[in-house]
């Protein structure tokens, strides 16, 4: 076991996380605007952290993949207003497409790390039944004509056949299996109660139906059997190997962090959830878009001098089971891995583009309460046109009697 | 339950559904769940989720559903910025049978009262708009909480009912008699105020009041908290408060100061039902609330009011007899002559809902000076009033000018002349205009009686000349008179409408004929006041003779607040064109010279005796009327001049009359204005032969 080798200049921390139930795309939250979604999720946080005195917050960013209706305005700002912030926070969008709410934690924690901001809310957000995945987008057809990426490259699902394509090994069984075993996780983790923790109960109104509350996600289905995977149409390609079953859906939803330095967290009586040790985001052929984590996670474990076997838990965007199935067999970890997602993830619980990001450092929180013999972890996920990014964290529990 | 079916001629009813979903409540700490209703009648905002028989009928059924489902509590919102604005009131107008305006009472208690008695905690989650019947289903729940940004209140006694489905039984039994007074009387005969939240919840009327970012979240938690005996809601008898009596004491005086010393039915009623809660069962008090309910509907003063009420809210809308908008030209600066205290009010009110450059000149520059002056003073008392920003307000000060010069003018689209009222004055002043002003620039007047036809003679383009007439207090008074001459073009009454829009009016569109019709109307009925005095009747006498009837002021008070000067001035006009039955006042004209303004006065301690200075100057005539002859012939004269108005065509609608009644006099609703009292007091066929409204539109229909 090695120890990180360089440190922040500031010491960043996650304070807290949380996250809107997830909606299949046009179901839960058909009635329910995006911008609400995000304002639900930052009130959520804010209210589970109410020490934090709301005009100490330096800056809002927050994500979403297609930025226009609902999830346009500049969001950072738009839902801060919404949400009650003093007009004196400002805020920013950004976008990496799913990698958003990744992206706005990394920025935010980078400006922390230089001391220009003390304290601020990241969020991300996706409402795929308002914005389908590649509305309005307009492709320079110079991508096609000059041969600057495949067609592949514009459709997920068709780089996730590519991924298969690559590592013949890494087997359609192999991907059923692993996208079972999220299910299976995942109503795990439901029956005991690890997932609500972190949900933000949120009305949802439907004409027809009247108002209700979100307080579970939508898309999980722990009825899923390994049969019935091996059923499904694929849709990317005749004789694919890319399913609905092992894939992420199309989902709504809105996650928010909470990040600040160290010391302000300390100052302000704020909970040290993690603490942030690097990050780093790299590139890779757009048409392997889902092979991204691996050189982003390679990157990120040189900047912080650390190996693959210092990780003790893996918190992988499930975009596909085939893309979180290569990274594993990248790094030589089992497909049934238990540092890897214990409570399920994108394949079981949904994929709102833009918010997975912060989901995926609130269960690596959780994780990291629950084990204090884990000193690290990865976050990391795969993003549209060739990329990925990974945010290495250091468990502030770790040494403590569990 | 049974179904009631409205008579035949009543609008399809919008019926408000009840939709019910279960709320987990694990994630509220708290366990089972709550089943919630949504009322939604599937429009937007502007047309509010109402109560009719099949709303109330969906509800009942809503509730009967949620209470199947076994659930821990039961709570009832509403759709988007609205809970509920009360009961149907479109279908009121055509019941024709008490029997079915009883049952309508009843069912309403019937499904609202399952809220107390179904056995499981209730709670009204009242997200936004909630009036009358909407305020009352939530007051049937044990609970309720509010959206800080959403309006409340009970409406009904301004609108000639009583809070009839629980309300005037319910709310002093919750909040206390002093309280529920002043929500169901006090607030509503105040131009029917409506409660901000944080006044309700003061008040009592809510338990909590939440953001509306996350109301309906914080609500199920509230409800969670009340469920788990986290939060504990303390409630109070006030059956025997000490307060009572001096509450209902309190409760009689503002109605009986608002209409003038008249008992008015709606009121008195709410009133006595509330007073009733201090014995009654609630069951007893609802049955009491039905009877009181069905008697109102079945009366005329209840059915003026419904017409008068939608009569104010379409005309706000649409000015009857419009040119197409889009004749109106742009105003981006306009001219006010004279800086006296009307033309001073009149640039203030056009600076601020214009928002474009006002100039005012008077005969030096200090006058005009002055009333700059005046105008900048007054947006300071809005900034210390914190009803304008600072900004706001430096904004529009910088934008009003004054000058001894005319020529300011140049560049005007509008200009309106609020000087003496003096026909060769204006005529001359409209002459130099011109010479000012591009050909399109409108010459407005604000005169109350002189010929705005006769101003515009001798120029150039008359067409632009109209007579644009306000009321004193001009911020205040809604009603705004538009007079056009024959010469009048569409595009100056355009302009003239869309300027009056801008600046938040009723407005009604007249022919240019002497008084236009307030102050015509209002010299007519005084005139008849006057005169009785004059021939010898008592002030008092002549003063009070029409008392019962429930005008906000009695015609003496009226003469205080205009000032015998005006008052004297607008008769002598009217006489000099309409003819002697508009009579110049002896006594009146006595008053002037002496510089007797009121024949009242007011001492410090706020009490009203007779002037002795003023009833000196009686003239004194040897035929005295009695109270009833005085009312007789004052109403006589209305049912008269109203008639002859319609016949020469100052306006084309009988309901245009009313509504300048409403909005210009402040005359009161359950008149209907004035034609649909006169026409129930058998007035208008005894003097003009024939009824002013058909029987129903604005009165019980014939049986």
């Amino acid at each position: 076991m090695s120890t990180h080798s360089r440190d922040l200049l500031t010491s960043v921390v996650l304070v807290d996380a949380v996250r809107t139930p997830f909606g299949k795309a046009g179901s839960l939250y058909a009635g329910t605007r995006a911008d609400d979604l995000m304002v639900r999720a930052m009130r959520g946080l804010l209210e589970r952290n109410p020490q934090l005195p709301l005009d100490h917050i330096d800056d809002v960013a927050i994500a979403a993949a297609t930025q226009t209706g609902d999830q346009g305005m500049n969001l950072g700002r738009s839902a801060s207003l919404l949400a009650g912030l003093p007009n004196t926070v400002p805020g920013y969008s950004v976008d990496r497409w799913c990698a958003g709410a990744m992206t706005s934690v990394t920025t935010l924690a980078a400006s922390i790390a230089m001391g220009a901001n003390e304290i601020a809310i990241a969020g991300g957000v996706e409402h795929m039944g308002n914005h389908p995945i590649g509305d309005g987008l307009d492709p320079n057809p110079r991508f096609l004509a000059e041969r600057i990426v495949e067609q592949d490259a514009l459709a997920m699902g068709a780089t996730a056949e590519r991924l298969h394509d690559r590592f013949p090994h890494l087997t359609k069984e192999r991907s059923d299996a692993f996208a079972l075993a999220s299910q299976m996780k995942t109503a795990q983790a439901y029956k005991d109660g690890k997932i609500q923790r972190d949900l933000i109960p949120t009305a949802a109104r439907s004409a027809e139906l009247g108002w209700g509350i979100a307080t579970v996600d939508e898309p999980p289905r722990p009825t899923t059997t390994l049969e019935g995977l091996a059923t499904l149409k694929t849709p990317f390609r005749a004789a694919g190997r890319v399913t609905a079953g092992n894939s992420s859906g199309l989902n709504d939803g809105a996650t928010a962090a909470l990040l600040a330095s160290e010391e302000k967290a300390i100052a302000l009586g704020l909970p040290v959830k993690a603490r942030l040790v690097t990050f780093a985001f790299a590139g890779v052929e757009p048409e392997v878009m889902g092979y991204g984590p691996v050189p982003a996670t390679i990157k990120a474990l040189a900047k912080a001098g650390l190996s693959i076997e210092d990780i003790g838990a893996f918190e992988v965007n499930e975009a596909f089971a085939i893309q979180v199935l290569a990274f594993l067999d990248h790094f030589g970890i089992a497909d049934d891995d238990p540092r890897v997602n214990p409570f399920g993830g994108a394949i079981a619980v949904g994929h709102p583009l833009a918010s997975s990001g912060i989901r995926l450092m609130l269960n690596l929180a959780r994780t990291f309460e629950e084990k204090p013999d884990v000193r690290y972890g990865i976050t990391t996920m795969c993003i549209g046109l060739g990329m990925g990014g990974t945010v290495i964290w250091e468990n502030p529990h770790f040494g403590k009697k569990a | 339950m049974t179904t009631i079916t409205l008579p035949e001629g009543a609008p399809e009813e919008v019926v408000t559904h009840a939709l019910v979903r279960d709320v987990d409540l694990a994630a509220f700490g708290a366990s089972g769940v709550l089943a919630l209703i949504t009322l939604d009648n599937g429009h937007d905002h502007t047309r509010p989720n109402t109560f009719g028989p099949q709303s109330l009928m969906a509800l009942d059924a809503a509730i009967t559903e949620a209470i199947s489902r076994k659930p821990a509590a039961i709570a009832i919102t509403g759709k988007p910025f609205i809970f509920a604005a009360g009961a149907d009131l479109s279908a009121l107008s055509f019941l024709n049978d008490r029997a079915q305006a009883v049952a309508i009472g009843k069912l309403g208690h019937d499904v609202f009262r399952r809220f107390d008695e179904c056995g499981i905690p209730t709670f009204a989650f009242i997200n936004g708009l909630a009036l009358g019947g909407g305020l009352e289903v939530g007051l049937h729940c044990k609970y309720r909480t509010l959206s800080a940004t959403a309006f409340t209140g009970l409406p009904e006694v301004f609108l000639g009912l009583v809070p009839g489905w629980g309300g005037a039984t319910i709310l002093p039994q919750l909040i206390g008699p002093e309280k529920a007074v002043q929500v169901i009387i006090a607030n509503a005969l105040n131009n029917n105020t409506m409660m901000k939240a944080k006044d309700a919840l003061a008040l009592g009327v809510v338990d909590s009041v939440f953001e509306p970012a996350d109301f309906l979240e914080k609500s199920i938690s509230f409800a969670a908290r009340v469920l788990s005996g986290k939060k504990i809601i303390e409630r109070k008898d006030f059956s025997s408060d000490p307060a009572w009596d001096s509450a209902l004491a309190q409760g009689r005086a503002i109605a009986l100061k608002k209409f003038g010393g008249a008992e008015i039915a709606s009121p008195t009623k709410a009133l006595e039902l509330m007073s009733a809660s201090r014995t009654y069962s609630r069951g007893a008090g609802f049955d009491a609330e039905d009877q009181t309910l069905a008697d109102l509907t079945m009366s005329d003063p209840l059915r003026a009011s419904l017409y008068a009420f939608n009569l104010i809210q379409k005309k706000r809308k649409k000015v009857e007899g419009a040119p197409k908008a889009a004749l109106a030209r742009k105003v981006s600066k306009v001219g006010v002559v004279g800086a006296g205290l009307m033309a001073s009010q009149l640039a203030l009110l056009l600076v601020r809902n214009l928002k474009c450059p006002v100039v005012m000149t008077d005969i030096d520059q200090e006058r005009a000076d002055k009333g700059v002056a005046w105008v900048k003073n007054e947006l300071n008392k809005l900034v210390e009033k914190k009803r304008m920003s600072a900004e706001s307000a430096g904004r529009l000060a910088l934008l009003v000018s004054g000058s001894s010069d005319q020529n300011v003018f140049a560049g005007c689209d509008f200009i309106i002349e609020a000087i003496f009222e003096e026909l060769s004055l204006k005529q001359d002043l409209f002459k130099k205009l011109e010479k000012i002003v591009s050909p399109e620039c409108i010459l407005a007047t604000n005169t109350s009686s002189l010929s705005v036809e006769k101003m515009g003679e001798g120029l150039v383009n008359p067409e632009r000349v109209v007579g644009f007439h306000f009321f004193n207090p001009v911020a205040i008074m809604p009603l705004l008179e538009i007079a056009r001459t024959s010469k009048t073009d569409d595009a100056t009454t355009a302009t003239a409408v869309n300027i009056g829009k801008e600046l938040k009016k009723t407005m009604i569109i007249c022919k240019d004929a002497p008084g236009f019709v307030v102050n015509r109307l209002l010299t007519r009925f005084m005139g008849e006041i006057t005169d009785a005095v004059d021939e010898g009747t008592s002030p008092e006498v002549a003063d009070n003779a029409m008392r019962s009837i429930g005008f906000p002021m009695s015609p003496f008070e009226l003469l205080g607040l205009v000032g015998p000067g005006v008052g004297l001035h607008v008769a002598k006009t009217l006489h000099e064109n309409l003819g002697p039955r508009y009579r110049i006042s002896p006594t009146m004209e006595a008053m002037v010279k002496e510089g007797i303004k009121t024949f009242y006065i007011k001492s410090e301690d706020g009490t009203v005796s007779p002037n002795p200075a003023a009833l000196a100057l009686v003239h004194k005539g040897d035929s005295p009327s009695t109270a009833e002859q005085v009312r007789s012939r004052a109403l006589n004269a209305l049912a008269e001049e109203a008639r002859m108005m319609l016949d020469e065509g100052v306006v084309a609608t009988a309901a245009e009359i009313d509504l300048c009644m409403l909005m210009g006099a402040g005359w009161p609703m359950h008149l209907g204005g004035i034609l649909p009292f006169l026409d129930r007091e058998g007035i208008s066929e005894s003097i003009c032969g024939s009824r002013f409204h058909p029987a129903g539109v604005a009165s019980l229909p014939q049986p």
